[in-house]
């Protein structure tokens, strides 16, 4: 079933705040194998201008994963979560997120196509922080296989 | 620290692989909170018609990344990042993994110190990403 193109354009509402933490910025370096000194050292991000330590370029998945859940759950789409996978990723970045931020997202549905019989939806999450500062916008593409051959 | 005035276009960054073992995607799963079976349990991954468990595409986005903050010491350099994931990276069950190569170049210079950087990014001989692009603002 083809995904429903009228969620073109919906804007869900701001997620909860997200405070980012020293400790969760050093694990998501720890996972990249990255040692840094500016993800761990207060000291190090300060050298380098920054007022904390400050998180890699993809931390900001931790956040937009979940706060594209109440899109990828919504039934009225009729995305098969089994069929997906990542086709697309793009972030660009206004600042570095950073210790101590409180970070809310909104999530909006881009674009939703098909190409060769599988489904494609886009989209875009601003992330900003309490003052209303952006601080950096992803984009994602999901790409919903189509039912395969049977065997 | 690369200034900008180091760069041309045809800059070449570090060439950098990134070994990747099963443990590795455990570690990413718990630390970004992704826990697709299919990036740690072979019978699911198997099941809905992949060649075995793969790494997550964030976790080589990640590690691309890594290749251009490592080239320019600051992270906040990058200011712009995209990448399409081609082809997933198999990660069998063995001590060794896969590993992850990624090689860059500078395409184009712009203004206010940006540059353009296109990386290529394998796994076991074959590209897993596509359009992979960073701009990047040197000091």
């Amino acid at each position: 079933m083809p995904l429903d193109s009228s969620f073109v354009g919906r804007s869900y509402p701001p997620t909860p705040p997200y405070e980012v933490g020293r400790e969760k910025i050093r694990e998501f370096a720890a996972a990249l194998g990255d040692d840094n000194p500016v993800y761990r050292d207060p000291a190090a991000a300060r050298a380098l201008g920054h007022p904390d330590v400050i998180a890699p370029p993809t931390f900001p998945i931790v956040l937009t994963l979940p706060a594209s859940a109440a899109l990828i759950d919504d039934p009225e789409l009729g995305l098969d979560f089994s069929r997906v996978v990542h086709g697309d990723q793009r972030f660009e970045y206004h600042r570095p997120v950073r210790a101590g931020d409180r970070l809310s997202c909104v999530v909006t549905v881009e674009k939703i196509r098909s190409m060769a019989g599988n489904d494609m939806i886009t989209t875009r999450t601003e992330l900003a922080d309490e003052s209303g500062e952006q601080v950096a916008t992803a984009w994602s593409t999901l790409v919903v296989r189509g039912p395969e051959e049977p065997a | 620290m690369i200034s900008y005035d180091d760069v041309t276009v045809g800059t070449e960054l570090p060439a950098r692989s990134f070994p990747v073992t099963r443990a590795d995607l455990v570690r990413y799963a718990g630390a970004s909170g992704d826990f697709n079976p299919i990036h740690w349990n072979q019978r699911v991954a198997t099941t809905v018609g992949l060649p075995d468990v793969i790494a997550h595409g964030m976790l080589t986005m990640g590690l691309a990344a890594r290749a251009v903050t490592d080239w320019t010491g600051d992270p906040a350099a990058l200011r712009d990042f995209t990448v399409r994931f081609a082809r997933p990276v198999v990660v069998p069950d063995t001590d060794e993994g896969t590993s992850v190569e990624v090689t860059g170049v500078v395409k184009r210079t712009l203004d206010d110190h940006q540059v353009l950087v296109d990386l290529t990014v394998s796994a076991a001989g074959t590209k897993v990403l596509g359009q992979a692009r960073a701009t990047v603002r040197l000091a």
